[in-house]
């Protein structure tokens, strides 16, 4: 155990400086993030528009959840940046090398969720993944976990729903990563490859060149630039999101998604799963909406089976794998995952 | 004469990392030719596994992240 004292004594000027940003910023986000119910009502009562009232109402939601998002997410997104500076994916390929079923898919859906992944890397990192004898299921495992149980979507769901459904939905997810990975795995599909990649397989033992050592100065700059960057490519989708939101919950009748979306209706997961399976969008766009329809009686699993639907799987993403897959194999990734995505809607239907 | 390749499938990443590069070359007057690298096979050879990746005489310089304009400055110097 150090004390506060002697733990900083190694760092430099800058160092300390940085921190003391760092504290004020904390203190700030803790003292905008509890006062938020308070600003969104003085905001309502300002406009001098009746409370009952649906504008009111829809304004209010709005002036509500904008800053709350931003704030989660910006708090979510800064902690990841950190984390990224310990996981690389070159870290992550050599932790997953000639693992086996089973273990390899869990260490692969975890290890998913803490790397830092863009959707236009997938390719480099699925042929790069193969090439250092990662198993194929393992890999896939990867692949599902990363978009799926992504940093964004954790925040708003956290932000939005409240931390048990975020952990359902990380759970869920997980579970979907580990088990479809297993599928493929068992299923022997290499032949499915196509011809260059499996060239490839195996055919590498150097682990290229990885990532540099961090200085917590560094580290702290990298997750502000991660910050800004994720938080500055997603604030639009959230305010869009929120305003589309607000405008179902200030305006839509109650319980009018009940019908097409509520438990009773046994089809209208498969049909979710359906309509947002080609759909792309990010969490940040189709989160806020998410919720708006769940208040006004659409089902939890209905909802959530379309949401994941619409981030773990995209026709832009398939049309980019398949330069490496061959359109079975696509199929079976996407029917397996659809299908997972299914059965965890229905769960939820049933026990919720 | 240095040979600065940037690569990257075409996100919106790589573009960004191939202008900043270009911007940094100008800036320090280096001779140097800047190719961008679509091809996922040729990609596929520098052994790489996030993109977008900035190589400098066929050496691996970072992939996986944007560098900063310094950075890229000092490594193009």
């Amino acid at each position: 155990m150090s004390n506060t004292a002697s733990s900083l004594k190694p760092f430099s000027s800058s160092s300390a400086r940085r921190i003391a940003l760092l504290g004020g910023a904390v203190a700030v986000w803790a003292g905008l993030y509890t006062h938020l119910e308070f600003f969104a009502d003085q905001s309502i009562v300002m406009t001098g528009l009746a409370e009952e009232s649906a504008l009111a109402e829809a304004l209010h939601f709005f002036i509500y959840e904008v800053p709350k998002v931003l704030l989660l997410l910006t708090a979510v997104v800064y902690v990841m940046g950190i984390i990224h500076t310990y996981v690389s994916p070159e870290r992550t390929r050599t932790l997953l090398s000639g693992k086996r079923t089973g273990i390899g898919n869990m260490m692969a859906a975890g290890l998913g969720v803490l790397t830092p992944f863009c959707s236009c890397s997938a390719i480099p990192l699925f042929i790069g993944f193969l090439q250092a004898g990662v198993p194929l299921g393992v890999t896939f495992s990867f692949l599902i976990a990363a978009p799926m149980v992504n940093e964004i979507a954790l925040a708003l769901l956290f932000g939005m729903f409240g931390w048990k459904i975020a952990t359902l939905y990380m759970v869920m997810g997980l579970t979907i990563a580990i088990v479809s990975g297993i599928i493929i795995g068992k299923l022997g599909l290499e032949h499915l490859l196509e011809a260059w990649v499996q060239k490839l397989q195996n055919s590498q033992t150097s682990t290229g060149h990885s990532l540099p050592q961090f200085s917590w100065d560094q580290r702290m700059d990298e997750a502000i630039s991660h910050v800004r960057s994720i938080v500055g490519k997603v604030w639009l989708y959230i305010v869009i999101g929120v305003g589309v939101g607000a405008g179902i919950h200030g305006y839509v009748p109650q319980d009018f998604m009940a019908m097409l979306m509520g438990k009773e209706i046994w089809w209208s997961v498969p049909a979710a799963v359906l309509i947002g399976v080609p759909m792309y969008s990010n969490a940040a766009g189709i989160l806020p909406v998410v919720q708006a329809l769940l208040g006004k009686g659409a089902a939890l699993g209905t909802v959530m089976a379309f949401m994941m639907s619409v981030i773990a799987l995209s026709l832009p993403e398939m049309i980019i794998l398949r330069k490496v897959l061959k359109p079975q194999l696509i199929a079976l990734f996407a029917g397996i995952v659809a299908l997972g995505i299914i059965i965890v809607g229905f769960a939820f239907n049933l026990v919720l | 004469m240095k040979n600065i390749k940037v690569l990257g499938t075409g996100c919106p990443n790589c573009k960004q990392l191939e202008s900043m590069v270009r911007k940094a070359v100008e800036a320090s007057g280096t001779e140097a030719v800047v190719e961008k690298v679509e091809d996922i096979e040729e990609i596929m050879s520098y052994n790489i596994l996030s993109t977008p990746a900035l190589v400098i005489d066929e050496e691996v310089k970072c992939s996986g992240r944007i560098p900063s304009q310094e950075e890229i400055q000092s490594l193009i110097a």
